[in-house]
Protein backbone atom coordinates (compact mmCIF):
# COMPACT_ATOMS: atom_id res chain seq x y z
CA UNK A 1 0.00 0.00 0.00
CA UNK A 2 3.11 2.42 0.89
CA UNK A 3 4.53 1.63 -2.18
CA UNK A 4 2.12 2.16 -4.35
CA UNK A 5 1.63 5.39 -2.87
CA UNK A 6 5.14 6.39 -2.94
CA UNK A 7 4.69 5.58 -6.90
CA UNK A 8 2.39 8.58 -7.55
CA UNK A 9 4.02 10.67 -9.60
CA UNK A 10 4.49 14.09 -7.97
CA UNK A 11 2.06 16.13 -10.50
CA UNK A 12 -0.93 13.52 -9.79
CA UNK A 13 -0.75 14.18 -6.38
CA UNK A 14 -3.28 16.94 -6.34
CA UNK A 15 -5.50 14.60 -8.51
CA UNK A 16 -4.88 11.81 -5.52
CA UNK A 17 -5.99 15.01 -2.70
CA UNK A 18 -8.90 16.02 -4.82
CA UNK A 19 -9.41 11.98 -5.39
CA UNK A 20 -9.64 11.57 -1.31
CA UNK A 21 -11.32 15.09 -0.58
CA UNK A 22 -14.47 13.88 -3.00
CA UNK A 23 -14.71 9.97 -1.59
CA UNK A 24 -14.51 11.69 1.86
CA UNK A 25 -17.31 14.24 1.30
CA UNK A 26 -19.17 11.29 -0.69
CA UNK A 27 -18.73 9.05 2.78
CA UNK A 28 -19.95 11.91 4.68
CA UNK A 29 -23.56 12.03 2.85
CA UNK A 30 -23.80 8.49 3.19
CA UNK A 31 -23.17 8.58 6.73
CA UNK A 32 -25.62 11.56 7.04
CA UNK A 33 -28.34 9.86 5.16
CA UNK A 34 -28.25 6.48 6.39
CA UNK A 35 -28.24 8.82 9.82
CA UNK A 36 -30.86 11.13 8.80
CA UNK A 37 -33.19 7.50 7.76
CA UNK A 38 -32.90 5.90 11.04
CA UNK A 39 -33.98 9.24 12.89
CA UNK A 40 -37.10 9.66 10.70
CA UNK A 41 -37.65 6.16 11.06
CA UNK A 42 -37.43 6.34 14.76
CA UNK A 43 -40.01 9.28 14.16
CA UNK A 44 -42.18 6.84 12.56
CA UNK A 45 -42.08 3.65 14.36
CA UNK A 46 -42.56 2.74 18.51
CA UNK A 47 -41.66 2.86 20.83
CA UNK A 48 -42.10 6.60 21.05
CA UNK A 49 -41.13 9.08 24.15
CA UNK A 50 -43.71 11.63 24.43
CA UNK A 51 -42.10 13.15 27.13
CA UNK A 52 -38.66 14.05 25.55
CA UNK A 53 -40.74 15.37 22.36
CA UNK A 54 -42.39 17.91 24.91
CA UNK A 55 -39.03 18.41 26.42
CA UNK A 56 -37.33 19.34 23.31
CA UNK A 57 -40.85 21.39 22.02
CA UNK A 58 -40.22 23.82 24.58
CA UNK A 59 -36.43 23.67 24.32
CA UNK A 60 -36.43 24.29 20.52
CA UNK A 61 -39.44 26.62 20.28
CA UNK A 62 -40.44 28.43 23.27
CA UNK A 63 -37.04 28.94 24.46
CA UNK A 64 -36.38 30.09 20.98
CA UNK A 65 -39.20 32.84 20.73
CA UNK A 66 -37.00 35.49 22.21
CA UNK A 67 -34.10 35.64 19.78
CA UNK A 68 -36.22 34.67 16.73
CA UNK A 69 -38.88 37.42 17.48
CA UNK A 70 -35.98 40.25 18.28
CA UNK A 71 -33.93 39.03 14.83
CA UNK A 72 -37.60 39.47 13.08
CA UNK A 73 -38.75 42.96 14.17
CA UNK A 74 -35.03 44.37 13.60
CA UNK A 75 -34.58 42.74 10.39
CA UNK A 76 -38.27 43.99 9.15
CA UNK A 77 -37.48 47.35 10.19
CA UNK A 78 -34.40 47.42 8.25
CA UNK A 79 -35.87 45.91 5.72
CA UNK A 80 -38.21 48.51 5.39
CA UNK A 81 -35.47 51.34 5.16
CA UNK A 82 -33.25 49.88 2.61
CA UNK A 83 -36.73 49.38 0.40
CA UNK A 84 -37.94 53.01 1.14
CA UNK A 85 -34.36 54.05 -0.01
CA UNK A 86 -33.93 51.77 -2.90
CA UNK A 87 -38.03 52.55 -4.01
CA UNK A 88 -37.37 55.94 -4.11
CA UNK A 89 -34.64 55.75 -7.16
CA UNK A 90 -37.60 55.28 -8.76
CA UNK A 91 -40.13 57.41 -7.35
CA UNK A 92 -41.69 53.68 -6.06
CA UNK A 93 -41.47 54.28 -2.27
CA UNK A 94 -45.00 53.34 -1.84
CA UNK A 95 -44.54 49.55 -2.49
CA UNK A 96 -42.38 48.93 0.77
CA UNK A 97 -45.70 47.84 2.80
CA UNK A 98 -45.95 44.79 -0.53
CA UNK A 99 -42.27 44.29 -0.90
CA UNK A 100 -41.62 43.71 2.90
CA UNK A 101 -44.76 41.47 3.03
CA UNK A 102 -42.97 39.27 0.61
CA UNK A 103 -39.49 39.52 1.80
CA UNK A 104 -39.78 38.42 5.47
CA UNK A 105 -42.76 35.93 4.48
CA UNK A 106 -41.04 34.14 1.45
CA UNK A 107 -37.47 34.43 2.20
CA UNK A 108 -36.28 36.02 5.42
CA UNK A 109 -38.56 34.99 7.87
CA UNK A 110 -37.61 31.27 7.43
CA UNK A 111 -34.22 31.84 6.85
CA UNK A 112 -33.24 33.92 9.66
CA UNK A 113 -35.39 31.93 12.14
CA UNK A 114 -33.64 28.96 10.97
CA UNK A 115 -30.31 30.63 11.37
CA UNK A 116 -30.81 31.68 14.96
CA UNK A 117 -32.06 28.02 15.76
CA UNK A 118 -28.99 26.73 13.88
CA UNK A 119 -26.83 29.01 16.64
CA UNK A 120 -29.21 28.40 19.66
CA UNK A 121 -30.46 24.59 19.05
CA UNK A 122 -27.46 22.85 16.12
CA UNK A 123 -24.87 23.95 18.49
CA UNK A 124 -26.76 22.77 22.29
CA UNK A 125 -28.14 20.00 20.84
CA UNK A 126 -24.52 18.62 19.12
CA UNK A 127 -22.99 19.38 22.38
CA UNK A 128 -25.63 17.92 24.73
CA UNK A 129 -25.56 14.50 22.41
CA UNK A 130 -21.41 14.66 22.13
CA UNK A 131 -21.09 15.34 25.72
CA UNK A 132 -23.23 11.57 26.54
CA UNK A 133 -21.18 10.43 23.90
CA UNK A 134 -18.14 11.44 25.41
CA UNK A 135 -18.71 10.07 29.14
CA UNK A 136 -21.07 7.24 27.70
CA UNK A 137 -23.78 7.84 28.29
CA UNK A 138 -25.23 6.78 25.09
CA UNK A 139 -23.81 3.24 25.20
CA UNK A 140 -25.55 2.91 28.84
CA UNK A 141 -28.39 4.26 27.09
CA UNK A 142 -28.05 0.91 24.87
CA UNK A 143 -26.90 -1.09 27.54
CA UNK A 144 -30.40 0.16 28.97
CA UNK A 145 -32.43 -1.47 25.76
CA UNK A 146 -33.52 1.98 24.59
CA UNK A 147 -32.11 2.70 21.12
CA UNK A 148 -30.78 6.36 21.10
CA UNK A 149 -32.19 7.02 17.48
CA UNK A 150 -35.39 6.87 19.30
CA UNK A 151 -35.11 8.19 22.53
CA UNK A 152 -32.66 11.27 21.27
CA UNK A 153 -32.44 11.76 18.14
CA UNK A 154 -36.15 11.22 16.73
CA UNK A 155 -38.46 13.76 19.08
CA UNK A 156 -35.58 16.37 18.20
CA UNK A 157 -35.83 15.69 14.64
CA UNK A 158 -39.45 15.71 14.71
CA UNK A 159 -39.36 19.10 17.15
CA UNK A 160 -37.50 21.10 15.02
CA UNK A 161 -39.28 20.44 12.01
CA UNK A 162 -42.87 21.20 13.93
CA UNK A 163 -41.62 24.08 15.88
CA UNK A 164 -39.73 26.09 12.94
CA UNK A 165 -42.87 26.57 10.72
CA UNK A 166 -44.90 28.11 14.00
CA UNK A 167 -41.66 30.25 14.69
CA UNK A 168 -41.23 31.23 11.37
CA UNK A 169 -45.11 32.51 11.48
CA UNK A 170 -44.20 34.41 14.81
CA UNK A 171 -41.16 35.91 12.57
CA UNK A 172 -43.15 36.47 9.22
CA UNK A 173 -45.62 38.50 11.76
CA UNK A 174 -43.52 40.55 13.87
CA UNK A 175 -40.87 41.22 10.52
CA UNK A 176 -43.65 43.33 8.89
CA UNK A 177 -44.87 44.61 11.82
CA UNK A 178 -41.33 45.78 11.94
CA UNK A 179 -41.08 47.62 8.65
CA UNK A 180 -44.55 48.95 9.84
CA UNK A 181 -43.52 50.30 12.61
CA UNK A 182 -40.46 52.09 10.62
CA UNK A 183 -43.09 53.13 7.81
CA UNK A 184 -45.32 54.98 10.38
CA UNK A 185 -43.35 56.16 13.05
CA UNK A 186 -40.23 57.55 10.78
CA UNK A 187 -41.46 57.58 7.10
CA UNK A 188 -44.99 59.00 7.84
CA UNK A 189 -46.89 56.57 6.15
CA UNK A 190 -50.36 55.98 7.26
CA UNK A 191 -50.67 53.14 9.52
CA UNK A 192 -54.33 51.96 8.12
CA UNK A 193 -52.97 51.94 4.03
CA UNK A 194 -49.95 50.40 5.02
CA UNK A 195 -52.10 47.62 6.63
CA UNK A 196 -54.64 47.29 3.95
CA UNK A 197 -51.38 47.33 1.15
CA UNK A 198 -50.25 44.34 2.61
CA UNK A 199 -53.41 42.43 3.66
CA UNK A 200 -54.19 42.81 -0.22
CA UNK A 201 -50.64 41.75 -1.30
CA UNK A 202 -49.36 39.13 0.15
CA UNK A 203 -51.06 35.66 -0.92
CA UNK A 204 -51.66 32.37 1.67
CA UNK A 205 -48.65 30.20 -0.75
CA UNK A 206 -46.17 33.60 0.03
CA UNK A 207 -46.18 32.55 3.65
CA UNK A 208 -47.16 28.96 3.23
CA UNK A 209 -44.16 28.36 0.63
CA UNK A 210 -41.64 30.20 3.96
CA UNK A 211 -43.95 27.47 5.98
CA UNK A 212 -42.50 24.73 3.94
CA UNK A 213 -38.94 26.14 3.97
CA UNK A 214 -38.99 26.27 7.71
CA UNK A 215 -40.10 23.02 8.08
CA UNK A 216 -37.30 21.53 5.88
CA UNK A 217 -34.72 23.97 7.68
CA UNK A 218 -35.66 22.70 11.32
CA UNK A 219 -35.51 19.03 10.16
CA UNK A 220 -31.82 20.00 8.65
CA UNK A 221 -31.03 22.04 11.95
CA UNK A 222 -31.90 19.31 14.02
CA UNK A 223 -30.18 16.47 11.75
CA UNK A 224 -27.53 18.50 11.71
CA UNK A 225 -26.91 18.98 15.63
CA UNK A 226 -28.01 15.36 16.73
CA UNK A 227 -25.56 13.93 13.80
CA UNK A 228 -22.63 15.63 14.77
CA UNK A 229 -23.05 15.24 18.77
CA UNK A 230 -23.85 11.43 18.07
CA UNK A 231 -20.42 11.29 16.18
CA UNK A 232 -18.08 13.25 18.29
CA UNK A 233 -14.60 12.23 19.06
CA UNK A 234 -12.18 12.97 21.81
CA UNK A 235 -13.63 14.39 24.76
CA UNK A 236 -14.16 18.03 25.37
CA UNK A 237 -11.73 19.05 22.26
CA UNK A 238 -14.17 16.60 20.27
CA UNK A 239 -17.64 18.12 21.62
CA UNK A 240 -16.39 21.79 20.51
CA UNK A 241 -15.65 20.42 17.11
CA UNK A 242 -18.55 18.61 17.28
CA UNK A 243 -20.66 21.99 17.85
CA UNK A 244 -18.62 24.08 15.67
CA UNK A 245 -19.22 21.41 12.57
CA UNK A 246 -22.89 21.56 13.47
CA UNK A 247 -23.67 25.01 12.92
CA UNK A 248 -21.80 26.29 9.77
CA UNK A 249 -23.32 22.60 8.28
CA UNK A 250 -26.70 23.48 9.54
CA UNK A 251 -26.40 27.24 8.19
CA UNK A 252 -24.68 25.97 4.74
CA UNK A 253 -27.49 23.18 4.24
CA UNK A 254 -29.98 26.09 4.76
CA UNK A 255 -28.66 28.52 2.05
CA UNK A 256 -28.37 25.52 -0.26
CA UNK A 257 -31.76 23.94 0.32
CA UNK A 258 -32.95 27.70 0.50
CA UNK A 259 -31.89 28.09 -2.63
CA UNK A 260 -33.32 24.82 -4.24
CA UNK A 261 -36.56 25.12 -2.54
CA UNK A 262 -37.08 28.54 -3.88
CA UNK A 263 -36.28 27.60 -7.38
CA UNK A 264 -39.11 24.98 -7.31
CA UNK A 265 -41.36 27.44 -5.80
CA UNK A 266 -40.77 30.16 -8.48
CA UNK A 267 -41.43 27.31 -11.50
CA UNK A 268 -44.06 25.48 -9.43
CA UNK B 1 -10.57 -33.56 32.78
CA UNK B 2 -12.01 -29.94 33.28
CA UNK B 3 -10.15 -26.80 31.13
CA UNK B 4 -9.44 -24.08 33.68
CA UNK B 5 -9.56 -21.36 30.81
CA UNK B 6 -12.86 -22.90 29.32
CA UNK B 7 -15.66 -24.14 32.06
CA UNK B 8 -17.97 -26.69 30.57
CA UNK B 9 -20.64 -24.69 31.86
CA UNK B 10 -19.96 -21.16 29.90
CA UNK B 11 -22.75 -18.03 30.44
CA UNK B 12 -20.07 -15.92 28.56
CA UNK B 13 -17.93 -17.23 26.01
CA UNK B 14 -15.20 -15.06 23.67
CA UNK B 15 -14.17 -17.35 20.94
CA UNK B 16 -11.27 -16.76 18.53
CA UNK B 17 -12.32 -12.73 19.31
CA UNK B 18 -10.26 -10.08 16.91
CA UNK B 19 -10.65 -6.45 16.77
CA UNK B 20 -8.76 -3.73 15.00
CA UNK B 21 -8.77 0.19 14.98
CA UNK B 22 -7.25 1.67 12.43
CA UNK B 23 -5.19 -1.10 11.72
CA UNK B 24 -3.86 -1.89 14.93
CA UNK B 25 -4.92 -5.32 16.50
CA UNK B 26 -6.46 -4.44 20.25
CA UNK B 27 -7.97 -8.48 20.55
CA UNK B 28 -6.16 -10.96 19.12
CA UNK B 29 -7.86 -14.10 18.80
CA UNK B 30 -9.07 -14.04 22.67
CA UNK B 31 -10.78 -17.16 23.51
CA UNK B 32 -12.06 -16.77 27.35
CA UNK B 33 -15.53 -17.97 29.12
CA UNK B 34 -17.12 -17.46 32.16
CA UNK B 35 -18.88 -20.07 34.07
CA UNK B 36 -22.56 -19.39 35.31
CA UNK B 37 -22.91 -17.67 38.28
CA UNK B 38 -19.05 -17.03 39.07
CA UNK B 39 -17.23 -13.57 38.97
CA UNK B 40 -14.77 -13.35 36.51
CA UNK B 41 -12.28 -9.74 36.80
CA UNK B 42 -9.87 -9.02 33.94
CA UNK B 43 -7.10 -6.95 34.86
CA UNK B 44 -4.44 -5.71 32.34
CA UNK B 45 -2.00 -2.65 31.50
CA UNK B 46 -3.38 0.08 29.91
CA UNK B 47 -4.70 -0.72 26.12
CA UNK B 48 -4.38 -4.16 26.31
CA UNK B 49 -7.93 -4.02 25.06
CA UNK B 50 -9.60 -4.78 28.45
CA UNK B 51 -12.54 -2.06 27.65
CA UNK B 52 -12.65 -3.79 24.52
CA UNK B 53 -13.36 -7.12 25.48
CA UNK B 54 -16.91 -6.38 27.23
CA UNK B 55 -17.86 -3.71 24.84
CA UNK B 56 -17.40 -6.57 22.45
CA UNK B 57 -19.83 -8.72 24.59
CA UNK B 58 -22.03 -5.74 25.91
CA UNK B 59 -23.05 -5.51 21.44
CA UNK B 60 -21.42 -1.95 21.84
CA UNK B 61 -18.69 -2.69 19.10
CA UNK B 62 -18.64 -4.81 16.01
CA UNK B 63 -16.07 -7.88 16.05
CA UNK B 64 -13.75 -8.30 13.05
CA UNK B 65 -13.69 -11.97 13.43
CA UNK B 66 -14.47 -14.86 15.76
CA UNK B 67 -17.68 -15.05 18.15
CA UNK B 68 -19.20 -13.75 21.52
CA UNK B 69 -21.44 -16.57 22.99
CA UNK B 70 -24.17 -15.74 25.35
CA UNK B 71 -25.71 -18.85 27.00
CA UNK B 72 -24.28 -20.50 23.60
CA UNK B 73 -25.97 -18.12 21.06
CA UNK B 74 -24.16 -16.31 18.76
CA UNK B 75 -24.21 -12.19 20.06
CA UNK B 76 -23.38 -11.69 16.28
CA UNK B 77 -26.10 -13.83 14.72
CA UNK B 78 -29.02 -12.14 17.22
CA UNK B 79 -30.98 -9.70 15.50
CA UNK B 80 -32.38 -6.51 17.07
CA UNK B 81 -35.11 -7.93 18.85
CA UNK B 82 -33.23 -10.73 20.17
CA UNK B 83 -30.45 -8.24 21.06
CA UNK B 84 -33.05 -5.99 23.13
CA UNK B 85 -34.34 -9.14 24.65
CA UNK B 86 -30.51 -9.86 25.73
CA UNK B 87 -29.76 -6.57 26.76
CA UNK B 88 -32.66 -6.88 29.12
CA UNK B 89 -30.51 -9.95 30.69
CA UNK B 90 -27.36 -7.53 31.37
CA UNK B 91 -26.90 -4.50 33.46
CA UNK B 92 -23.74 -2.84 33.07
CA UNK B 93 -21.52 -0.46 35.71
CA UNK B 94 -19.71 1.63 33.35
CA UNK B 95 -16.32 3.55 34.60
CA UNK B 96 -17.67 6.86 35.15
CA UNK B 97 -21.07 5.98 36.19
CA UNK B 98 -22.66 7.43 33.31
CA UNK B 99 -25.30 8.33 34.51
CA UNK B 100 -27.78 10.57 32.71
CA UNK B 101 -27.01 14.05 33.72
CA UNK B 102 -30.72 15.28 32.85
CA UNK B 103 -32.57 12.91 34.64
CA UNK B 104 -32.80 12.76 38.20
CA UNK B 105 -31.14 9.98 40.38
CA UNK B 106 -34.49 7.83 40.65
CA UNK B 107 -35.28 8.27 36.67
CA UNK B 108 -31.59 7.27 35.91
CA UNK B 109 -32.53 4.28 38.41
CA UNK B 110 -35.27 3.34 36.81
CA UNK B 111 -34.68 4.11 33.02
CA UNK B 112 -35.04 0.98 31.37
CA UNK B 113 -38.14 0.09 33.43
CA UNK B 114 -39.75 3.08 32.18
CA UNK B 115 -38.09 2.91 28.95
CA UNK B 116 -38.16 -0.45 28.03
CA UNK B 117 -40.12 -2.28 29.89
CA UNK B 118 -43.40 0.00 30.15
CA UNK B 119 -43.53 0.21 33.82
CA UNK B 120 -45.94 2.53 35.31
CA UNK B 121 -43.49 5.80 36.78
CA UNK B 122 -45.03 5.56 40.09
CA UNK B 123 -44.08 1.70 40.65
CA UNK B 124 -40.26 2.12 38.81
CA UNK B 125 -39.63 4.64 41.33
CA UNK B 126 -40.90 2.73 44.58
CA UNK B 127 -38.64 -0.35 42.47
CA UNK B 128 -36.04 2.46 41.85
CA UNK B 129 -35.70 3.77 45.68
CA UNK B 130 -35.82 -0.54 47.19
CA UNK B 131 -32.69 -0.70 44.55
CA UNK B 132 -31.08 2.41 45.76
CA UNK B 133 -31.48 0.73 49.84
CA UNK B 134 -29.44 -2.50 48.53
CA UNK B 135 -26.63 0.07 47.78
CA UNK B 136 -27.13 1.82 50.95
CA UNK B 137 -28.19 5.01 49.63
CA UNK B 138 -31.22 6.66 51.42
CA UNK B 139 -34.85 7.62 49.72
CA UNK B 140 -33.72 11.33 49.76
CA UNK B 141 -31.29 11.26 47.36
CA UNK B 142 -33.83 9.81 44.70
CA UNK B 143 -35.14 13.11 44.01
CA UNK B 144 -31.35 14.52 43.28
CA UNK B 145 -29.50 15.00 40.03
CA UNK B 146 -26.69 13.16 39.33
CA UNK B 147 -24.12 16.33 39.46
CA UNK B 148 -25.21 17.07 42.53
CA UNK B 149 -23.82 13.66 44.45
CA UNK B 150 -20.22 12.71 45.46
CA UNK B 151 -18.36 9.79 42.96
CA UNK B 152 -18.78 7.10 45.19
CA UNK B 153 -22.78 8.20 45.26
CA UNK B 154 -22.52 8.01 41.55
CA UNK B 155 -21.12 4.93 41.59
CA UNK B 156 -23.83 3.47 44.11
CA UNK B 157 -26.71 4.79 41.52
CA UNK B 158 -24.80 3.37 38.94
CA UNK B 159 -24.81 0.00 40.38
CA UNK B 160 -28.17 0.59 41.34
CA UNK B 161 -29.00 1.04 37.73
CA UNK B 162 -27.85 -2.13 36.71
CA UNK B 163 -29.18 -4.62 39.49
CA UNK B 164 -32.79 -2.62 39.46
CA UNK B 165 -33.76 -5.15 36.51
CA UNK B 166 -32.39 -8.54 38.38
CA UNK B 167 -29.91 -9.08 35.67
CA UNK B 168 -28.41 -12.25 34.71
CA UNK B 169 -24.90 -10.76 34.40
CA UNK B 170 -23.44 -8.06 34.81
CA UNK B 171 -20.21 -6.05 33.45
CA UNK B 172 -18.18 -3.88 35.79
CA UNK B 173 -15.74 -1.58 34.45
CA UNK B 174 -13.49 -0.02 36.19
CA UNK B 175 -15.46 0.10 39.42
CA UNK B 176 -13.29 1.78 41.90
CA UNK B 177 -11.36 4.02 39.30
CA UNK B 178 -11.25 7.44 40.81
CA UNK B 179 -12.66 6.26 44.57
CA UNK B 180 -10.24 6.56 47.95
CA UNK B 181 -9.58 2.99 49.18
CA UNK B 182 -12.85 3.37 51.77
CA UNK B 183 -15.09 4.25 48.92
CA UNK B 184 -13.39 1.56 46.89
CA UNK B 185 -13.79 -0.71 49.67
CA UNK B 186 -17.47 -0.12 50.40
CA UNK B 187 -18.62 -0.60 46.22
CA UNK B 188 -16.49 -3.88 46.36
CA UNK B 189 -18.22 -5.33 49.07
CA UNK B 190 -21.41 -3.78 47.17
CA UNK B 191 -20.38 -5.03 44.20
CA UNK B 192 -19.92 -9.01 46.00
CA UNK B 193 -22.90 -8.34 47.86
CA UNK B 194 -25.15 -8.03 44.85
CA UNK B 195 -23.47 -10.22 42.30
CA UNK B 196 -24.01 -13.01 45.28
CA UNK B 197 -27.76 -11.88 46.19
CA UNK B 198 -28.61 -12.33 42.55
CA UNK B 199 -26.70 -15.10 41.87
CA UNK B 200 -25.58 -13.60 38.53
CA UNK B 201 -22.76 -14.19 36.45
CA UNK B 202 -20.29 -10.68 36.71
CA UNK B 203 -17.11 -9.99 34.55
CA UNK B 204 -15.38 -7.05 35.51
CA UNK B 205 -11.81 -5.09 34.39
CA UNK B 206 -9.98 -3.35 36.59
CA UNK B 207 -6.20 -1.76 37.38
CA UNK B 208 -7.16 -1.81 40.92
CA UNK B 209 -5.86 -5.59 42.33
CA UNK B 210 -7.53 -5.33 45.59
CA UNK B 211 -10.52 -4.64 43.94
CA UNK B 212 -9.93 -8.07 41.99
CA UNK B 213 -8.89 -9.75 44.77
CA UNK B 214 -12.11 -8.92 46.30
CA UNK B 215 -15.21 -9.10 43.62
CA UNK B 216 -13.68 -11.91 41.61
CA UNK B 217 -13.54 -15.61 41.64
CA UNK B 218 -10.86 -15.91 39.22
CA UNK B 219 -8.83 -13.26 37.61
CA UNK B 220 -7.64 -13.14 33.95
CA UNK B 221 -4.44 -11.48 32.75
CA UNK B 222 -5.15 -9.65 29.18
CA UNK B 223 -1.99 -8.79 27.11
CA UNK B 224 -1.62 -8.08 23.64
CA UNK B 225 -5.71 -9.05 23.20
CA UNK B 226 -4.56 -12.38 24.63
CA UNK B 227 -5.51 -14.00 27.72
CA UNK B 228 -1.88 -14.87 29.16
CA UNK B 229 -3.31 -16.01 32.44
CA UNK B 230 -6.17 -17.04 34.73
CA UNK B 231 -6.51 -18.15 38.71
CA UNK B 232 -7.64 -17.90 41.74
CA UNK B 233 -6.97 -14.57 43.42
CA UNK B 234 -4.78 -16.65 45.63
CA UNK B 235 -2.58 -17.85 43.07
CA UNK B 236 -2.23 -14.45 41.73
CA UNK B 237 0.27 -14.03 44.47
CA UNK B 238 2.03 -17.39 43.80
CA UNK B 239 1.87 -17.00 40.43
CA UNK B 240 5.36 -17.45 38.70
CA UNK B 241 4.08 -15.67 35.11
CA UNK B 242 6.74 -13.34 34.45
CA UNK B 243 4.09 -10.87 33.05
CA UNK B 244 1.94 -11.38 36.21
CA UNK B 245 4.42 -10.91 38.84
CA UNK B 246 5.81 -8.03 36.82
CA UNK B 247 1.99 -6.06 36.89
CA UNK B 248 1.53 -6.90 40.47
CA UNK B 249 4.43 -5.67 41.68
CA UNK B 250 3.61 -2.50 40.04
CA UNK B 251 7.64 -2.36 38.45
CA UNK B 252 8.61 -1.27 35.24
CA UNK B 253 11.13 -3.50 34.03
CA UNK B 254 9.74 -6.76 32.90
CA UNK B 255 8.96 -8.04 30.16
CA UNK B 256 5.77 -6.00 29.29
CA UNK B 257 6.94 -2.46 27.82
CA UNK B 258 6.35 -0.02 29.87
CA UNK B 259 2.95 0.29 29.80
CA UNK B 260 3.47 4.63 30.25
Amino acid sequence: MASAQAAVPAVLKPLRTIGRSTLGALRMVGSVGVFAVRGVAGVFSPPWFPMQLLRQLLAIGFFSLPVVGLTAVFTGAALGLNIYTGGGRFNAEQVMPQIVALGITRELGPVLAALMLAGRVSAAIAAEIGAMRATEQIDAMRTLSTDPFRYLVAPRLLAATLVLPLLTLIADIIGVAGGWLVAVRILDFNSTIYIRNTMNFIEVWDVGSGLIKAAVFGFIVALMGCYHGYHAKGGARGVGRATTHAVVSSAILIFASDYFLTTLFTNA
Amino acid sequence: MTDPIKPEWAKLEWRGVRKRFDGAPVLDGLDLSVAAGRSLVIIGGSGQGKSVTIKVAMGLLNLDAGQVLIDGRSLTAMNGRARRELFSRIGVLFQGAALFDSLSVWENVAFRLINADGVPRKAAKERAIEALGRVRLAASVADSYPSELSGGMQKRVGLARAVVANPEIIFFDEPTTGLDPITASAINELIVEQVRGLGCTAVSITHDLASARAIGDEIAMLHAGKIIWRGTPAELDRTDNPYVRQFVDGRADGPMASLV
